[in-house]
């Protein structure tokens, strides 16, 4: 049975080793001057070590450039396409069509994937996207289990699905908590944690708390839990969705080397051996649940909840 | 001054400079009473939401026989009708497309907003007559993304409300296609189509019309050290709030004239009547005034102080004037009272007898002051004196919502011409 890719976000070079050690069949990997939220801060120089230990691995490389461009970024997109091109990065993920019409120009046998995160909600704008050039869509996190297999069922491009992990809820220009500091008249505060990572919106109503960060990209604010569906894995991979998701954005080394570790022995077992995959699963749940984070509860995301409008 | 390379802005006509690229003004409307005000108070296109693949689900929708109806009253005023049908559907959204893609287009609409490209792929095969207009909630930002909807064929886009003025100059100059730019009204505080808060906090969709507004909570600011969780804000500050102030452009209208904007788009399908005819009148107002003699124009304080009748939140001029900052949002603060009511529709008036007859939209008793405003008048203030209903009888006070009444006043109105009261 065809197993899907599972790719998952690195923290630093090093950390790329072990996740391949751990059963990664691919990265992604980026700097935030161009790409979205992501789990390490990888420069140029980076990205060439990256692809080199990657090809040691035999495991793929791709990179973000999903970011929502302003002119000001504009010009310099095809050098940074080209530099990509020539250091072998298996593919660039996008959301903006600038980055589209760059690659076309610049190094038009690139592979390309789509992702915009929130906006990928329908086989035909997936095959849309295809049409322009893209050989993946990455769906919107706010479909459930029978919207992906039915997108699945009817796309011309691979399809990829997160499958672990928080997700972002809401993306601003505006410096948010730079804002709220300023208005609090701690200046001092701006400079000191303004990029900090560990802050938190608590809502109170729903006893929620809410990662958020700020960046080049502006304010992002992240989901109060952590997706996992190592125990639901079967409908996919019978469907053939072609490729899972881990993303360790927020989130320590050790842990995400563990959980790609679980994941990969579930992926395996349930395209090869069914009937233990369906005895373990629930262990494999328990393993991760014990290693969560205790501010970051699992759940199963939109996979099995209806959205009204 | 600064000049776009596509359409010529303005000629030197006797002697004095004069606008001949003027935008269109473009304004909402959540029903067909909405709609014909907004058209006879000044708008050139309005955009109406249908009763599908239109965000602002719980707004008042048109059926299709009201969009029609609302073509015949536009084609009489040489205004344009448009229908935002700008979700990112869903597979389950799929049907049903075609067929009402092809009513809007028998319905005589100019354009559809749209964001999916399903929809506008939809659009193309099925009513090859429509424009398409690109949604904001595609949140374009460059002028490269802009060139690659003008190759997909594309008539309009909308900007992202996070575009500056520098930024639309260059794309306007690089690019030629029509742009449309917002200038007044509530606005997302996320990149519009990159908010997702409704879906996590209440199971609704907000990219299909669901968004119950979660930026505009309140919540706690905390960081995390060392597993302790440590609150970043004192017992007297206001929590953490991501609540932006309404957008408001009126002194940057000359800018957007002079940049060749296209389309001057008002927000609000959701908003009053009262709203609608005062923010359109003000606009129509200063974009006539600007065009006629841009050298000399001013704003006028009472323009200012019209807008600020129907604002139920302060306003700022958001990104088009740069990055805004805190003064921006509001912090434990969420609305505030407009200053005036709605109050009445002038449905007729005897220059003769000087009697007015007037729906009644908000209760008021003689020995109340109100003021009257429309596109034919300028604005002045009555003291009403005696009231009758339709049969003569003498009324102590207009109580009854829709109730018909006279009374007199001194100056000339015009039907929907609109009363208000101070309270
Ligand atoms: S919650 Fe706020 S920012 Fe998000 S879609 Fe709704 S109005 Fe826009």
């Amino acid at each position: 049975m065809k197993k899907p890719e599972l790719l998952v976000t690195p923290i630093d070079v090093a950390h790329i080793r072990d996740l391949a050690e751990a059963g990664a069949d691919a990265v992604m990997i980026g700097e935030q001057r161009y790409g979205l939220r992501l789990a390490g801060e990888f420069k140029r120089e980076d990205i060439v070590e990256a692809v080199k230990v990657a090809r040691e691995h035999n495991i793929k490389v791709y990179v973000a450039m999903n970011a929502i461009f302003h002119n000001d970024k504009v010009d310099e997109l095809g050098d940074y396409v080209k530099f990509l091109a020539d250091t072998g990065v298996d593919a660039i993920v996008f959301g903006d069509p600038a980055v589209l019409m760059t690659v076309r120009e610049v190094a038009p046998h690139m592979k390309l994937h789509w992702n915009t995160e929130t906006t990928a909600t329908n086989w035909y704008a997936c095959n849309y996207w295809g049409r322009k050039g893209a050989k993946r869509a990455v769906l919107a996190r706010e479909i459930n289990m029978d919207a992906i297999i039915e997108i699945k069922e009817h796309a011309e491009v691979e399809i990829e699905v997160q499958v672990h992990g928080m997700t972002c809820m809401f993306q601003s220009k505006r410096s948010l908590i730079g804002n709220y500091f300023e208005y609090q008249g701690k200046v001092m505060e701006i400079e000191k944690r303004k990029y900090d990572k560990g802050m938190f919106l608590y809502d109170k109503e729903r006893d929620n708390k809410y990662p958020i960060f700020e960046d080049e990209n502006g304010t992002h604010i992240m989901s109060p839990n952590d997706i996992c569906i190592i125990d639901e894995l079967e409908d996919m991979i019978d469907a053939e969705i072609d490729s899972f998701k881990i993303d360790g954005i927020l989130h320590e080394r050790e842990y995400i080397t563990e959980v790609t570790k679980k994941y990969r022995l579930a992926i395996d077992l349930c395209a090869e051996n069914r009937e233990e995959y369906r005895k373990v699963k629930d262990q494999l749940l328990a393993e991760i649940e014990a290693i969560q984070p205790v501010h970051r509860p699992l759940d199963t995301g939109f996979f099995f909840k209806e959205t009204v409008y | 001054m600064m000049i776009a390379k596509n359409d010529k802005i303005s000629e030197i006509i006797n002697g004095k400079r004069v606008i001949v690229k003027k935008p269109e003004l473009l304004a909402p409307a959540g029903n067909l009473e909405k709609l014909k005000v907004a058209i006879l108070y000044g708008a050139d296109a309005v955009f109406i939401g249908g009763q599908e693949y239109g965000l602002r689900s719980n707004a008042d929708n048109f059926t299709l026989e009201e969009i029609a109806e609302g073509v015949r009253f536009a084609n009489k005023y040489g205004a344009k009708i448009y229908v935002t049908t700008n979700i990112y559907a869903h597979n389950e959204n799929i049907p049903g497309l075609d067929k009402y893609l092809k009513g809007l287009e028998e319905a005589g609409v100019t354009g559809i907003i749209v964001a999916d490209p399903l929809i506008i792929e939809t659009a193309r095969r099925v009513a090859p007559k429509l424009e398409v207009h690109l949604s904001t909630q595609q949140s374009l930002t460059n002028w490269k993304a802009v060139q690659f909807w003008k190759e997909e064929g594309l008539e309009r886009v909308v900007l992202a409300r996070e575009t500056s003025a520098e930024e639309i100059r260059e794309i306007k100059e690089k690019v030629d296609i029509e742009i449309e730019a917002f200038i007044h009204g509530a606005m997302c505080i996320a990149y519009s189509g990159r908010c997702v808060l409704s879906n996590h906090m209440t199971a609704r969709d907000s990219n299909r019309g669901g968004c119950c507004q979660s930026c505009r909570w309140d919540y706690d600011l905390y960081k995390l050290d060392s597993g302790k969780e440590i609150a970043l804000f004192d017992e007297n500050d206001a929590p953490f709030a991501m609540s932006p102030k309404d957008l408001n452009l009126i002194q940057s209208i000359p800018k957007m004239i002079e940049l060749g904007i296209d389309s001057l788009k008002i927000e609000g399908r959701m908003k009053s009547i009262h709203y609608v005819a005062t923010v359109v009148s003000v606009y129509r107002k200063v974009i006539d005034a600007y065009c006629a003699d841009p050298d000399n124009f001013v704003i006028k304080k009472e323009w200012l102080e019209e807008l600020d009748k129907c604002a139920n939140r302060d306003t700022a001029p958001a990104f088009f004037e740069g990055v805004p900052g805190y003064k921006e949002q509001m912090f434990g603060v969420h609305s505030k009272k407009t200053t005036y009511d709605f109050a009445g529709l002038v449905l007729d008036y005897d220059k003769e007898t000087k009697m007015v007859t007037l729906q009644q939209r908000n209760f008021f008793k003689p020995g109340d002051e109100v003021e009257f405003f429309g596109p034919q008048i300028d604005n002045f203030t009555q003291v009403i004196e005696k009231i009758w209903d339709e049969d003569g009888n003498e009324l102590d006070a207009a109580r009854h919502p829709l109730q018909i009444v006279k009374f007199k006043v001194d100056k000339e109105v015009f039907p929907y011409n609109m009363m208000r009261k101070g309270h």
